[in-house]
């Protein structure tokens, strides 16, 4: 059995990378990131991590140096945080396109200008269509938990994509929690080497990444995103493996006092516990509010969204990011359209909050509930509003 | 790590009659008639031998060899136009903790990265950089045909001082490229890495005897190797090797290794031929006047100058 400790989440992160013999780690330091990837470089030092940590010079070689590993069939990870994930992008489509099984950790992190450390959702929503599987945590253990699925999510051999995990910055990554860290033998249990099924070998040469020229672009494509559609499956088969083997299970889509609820935040990421203690006090008072939080971002589990909002009648959706020219956060923009081919009747409210690092209160919660269902019975246009602007 | 003198002690050298036979760069790619880009990679593949793992920089090499069908008889991968030296830094840490846990076999694979002028001196110089400064063991080929030739002939920091390129037009108030070449192998040689060579597929023995060196000394090397571009330089086809030899010959391209930091000149041209000898046969160099070859002259006599005195201060016993 494992055994519950009091851990900085991003210690915890290492750990979890450690216990799951990571070969090389390749990372360039960036804020809230940092500590993931300073752990890392110790246990690299200390021998308890027989990998290559590799110091690289930007974000950009990091992921090119994790594709170079992965590449050679070595186990390989990476952490990064806002502007080190956009200097990464042009490779993460990469990445994903030579279906190479990077596991990375994103601390979620806003995006310049004006230069920001403090968390938000930019980072991450600036990369929706890279073609990576995209898991979010709400906590430390979830983080621990998350990991290590990705790893064998992302080596499974009918999936072969890499994976990010994405944790708040400092919400998450600077707290300390209470996390059951699990043995080495369990986790060897659940994540066994990874036996890549093509590498660089002079034994058994091949090309990787050629030309995709006009009449096999679209055929490499669809390959592509059938691949991460298909994953969907797999993913929940080792949710399920995670559950058997370390008694804590986890769903595409989470609900929370959903029964009967005529109102339900849609929340991702840490905010969401501050919300679940929103839904408990309006819950206390007689408000029929719910929550659904989505773990899954990528590939999207329409399915289980729909049935987990089908009873409500308003959804609240939570962005932590901006979609400047276009009238709702990338969250609420994304579920209305898959909730107009589905023939959805709900109200969709669009609060966008807890941007650069602003605290999002209980209390601001609520009041999104009064408006919300203010807004809905009185038909108003669903639009999106800034919350807690200084104006 | 051991020195690069200690590496190379038993050193075995190609010989005209020794030439490999082996073809990892084989035919069947697209590349421009009277490339001297591909004979020199197909050199530079021949004397790495089939253990070679192949990174690829986008540029001319990646797309002649990869469409339809590969090229490559050994691994080969190719990500990004900037990243060459980073992914094959990944490929050998990767390969490198594989081995160390007993999950591979250590078959003695060559990591060599491939990149042109513009992939190594602009877009991918940081990335290089890196690479050379951490130590990987890797061989790290620039192939310089001086511009941007795959998307049509756009200037680049490799770009010398006077050509006409689409960036660089000449016009009334422009020579062409106004600004010097930049030194890639002095950049390079300023990592300290254990190896740095100039070479050229007009010596093409010399050539596959100093990549054979890089792969043989562990840690990074860099080879700077000068590649005719006839479609670029707007020269005849069959005039691309005669061009490599007048680059040397005219003092423009020196052939030179730095072995641990030893400058070692590979030719000392003793005799050199004046520099229009060299400009006159590439309509990139035509709008040039009589001044202008004069400045290049100067600016070419100092420079090799200053690599013979590198030459006398690193290894005075030469």
């Amino acid at each position: 059995m494992g055994r519950r400790v009091g851990l900085e989440v991003s210690l915890a992160c290492a750990e979890a990378v450690g216990l799951c013999n990571a070969d090389v780690v390749a990372a360039y330091p960036i804020t809230p990131q940092t500590h993931i990837v300073e752990h890392l470089s110790e246990m690299v030092a200390d021998g308890h991590l027989d990998a290559e940590f590799v110091p690289v010079e930007s974000e950009h070689s990091a992921m090119s140096c994790c594709v170079g590993s992965s590449a050679a069939g070595a186990r390989t990870f990476t952490s990064t945080s806002s502007q080190g994930l956009a200097l990464m992008h042009e490779i993460l489509f990469i990445a994903a396109s030579l279906r190479l099984p990077i596991v990375m950790a994103t601390a979620n992190r806003s995006l310049s200008g004006p230069i920001s450390i403090w968390n938000d959702h930019s980072d991450i929503m600036a990369e929706r269509d890279i073609g990576w599987i995209q898991t979010f945590a709400e906590n430390g253990q979830e983080v621990v938990d998350l990991t290590m699925h990705a790893f064998k999510v992302a080596e499974d051999k009918r999936v072969c994509l890499p994976v990010a995990v994405n944790l708040d910055g400092f919400i998450l990554t600077h707290v300390i929690e209470p996390i059951e860290m699990p043995d080495q033998e369990e986790v060897d249990a659940y994540l066994p080497p990874f036996e890549p099924s093509q590498s660089l070998d002079p034994a058994n040469p091949i090309s990787m990444g050629i030309v995709g020229m006009p009449e096999i672009y679209t055929e490499a494509k669809k390959a592509n995103m059938v691949a991460l559609e298909e994953s969907y499956a797999v993913i929940k088969e080792h949710w399920d493996g995670l559950a058997k083997q370390f008694g804590r299970s986890y769903k595409p889509i989470e609900s929370y006092r959903t029964d009967d609820a005529e109102v339900l935040f849609v929340t991702m990421g840490s905010l969401g516990e501050t919300v679940m203690t929103a839904v408990d006090q309006m819950r206390d008072d007689g408000i029929k509010v719910g929550q659904v939080r989505i773990r899954l971002w990528r590939p999207f589990p329409v399915d289980d969204f729909m049935q987990a909002i089908a009873g409500a009648k308003t959804l609240i959706v939570i962005d932590r990011a901006l979609c400047p020219g276009i009238p709702a956060g990338p969250v609420a923009t994304e579920l209305r359209g898959m909730m107009y081919a589905k023939g959805a009747k709900q109200y969709v409210a669009n609060f966008v909050c807890g941007l650069g690092g602003r605290d999002v209160t209980r209390s601001q919660f609520v009041e999104m509930v009064q408006e919300a269902q203010k807004a809905a019975a009185n038909g108003e246009e669903m639009t999106c509003r800034m919350v807690g602007v200084k104006e | 790590m051991i020195s690069a003198a200690e590496a190379l002690k038993d050193f075995q050298k190609i010989t005209p009659k020794t030439i490999p036979l082996v073809e990892p760069f084989s035919k069947g790619h697209r590349a421009c008639q009277g490339c001297g880009e591909v004979l020199a990679l197909r050199m530079v593949a021949k004397a790495v031998g089939m253990d070679m793992i192949a990174v690829s920089a986008t540029g001319c090499m990646e797309i002649i060899s990869s469409s339809y069908q590969t090229a490559w008889e050994t691994p080969w991968i190719h990500v990004a136009f900037e990243n060459a030296a980073a992914v094959a830094s990944g490929v050998e840490a990767g390969r490198k903790a594989l081995i160390r846990k007993g999950r591979i076999k250590d078959v003695g694979a060559k990591i060599v990265a491939f990149a042109g002028d513009g992939a190594t001196a602009d877009i991918g110089l940081q990335a290089l950089s890196g690479a050379l400064e951490r130590g990987h063991d890797f061989t790290y080929i620039c192939l310089d045909n001086e511009a941007y030739m795959n998307t049509g002939i756009q200037r680049s920091s490799s770009t010398p001082y006077g050509a006409m390129t689409t960036t660089s037009p000449p016009g009334p108030l422009s020579k062409g490229q106004m600004t010097w070449k930049k030194n890639m192998p002095m950049i390079a040689a300023a990592h300290n890495v254990p190896y740095v060579a100039t070479a050229s597929p007009a010596w093409h023995v010399d050539l596959m005897n100093k990549v054979k060196k890089a792969v043989t000394i562990p840690g990074p090397a860099y080879i700077h190797i000068y590649s005719p571009c006839p479609t670029g330089w707007r020269c005849g086809p069959e005039t691309s090797i005669e061009a490599a030899r007048l680059a040397v010959q005219t003092k423009v391209f020196p052939l030179f290794e730095v072995i641990d930091g030893q400058f070692i000149l590979s030719r000392d041209i003793k005799k050199p031929k004046p520099v229009e000898e060299y400009l006159k046969g590439q309509k990139r160099f035509s709008h040039l006047k009589p001044e202008d070859i004069a400045y290049i002259q100067k600016r070419v006599d100092g420079d090799y100058e200053r690599l013979l005195k590198l030459v006398q201060v690193t290894t005075p016993e030469a």
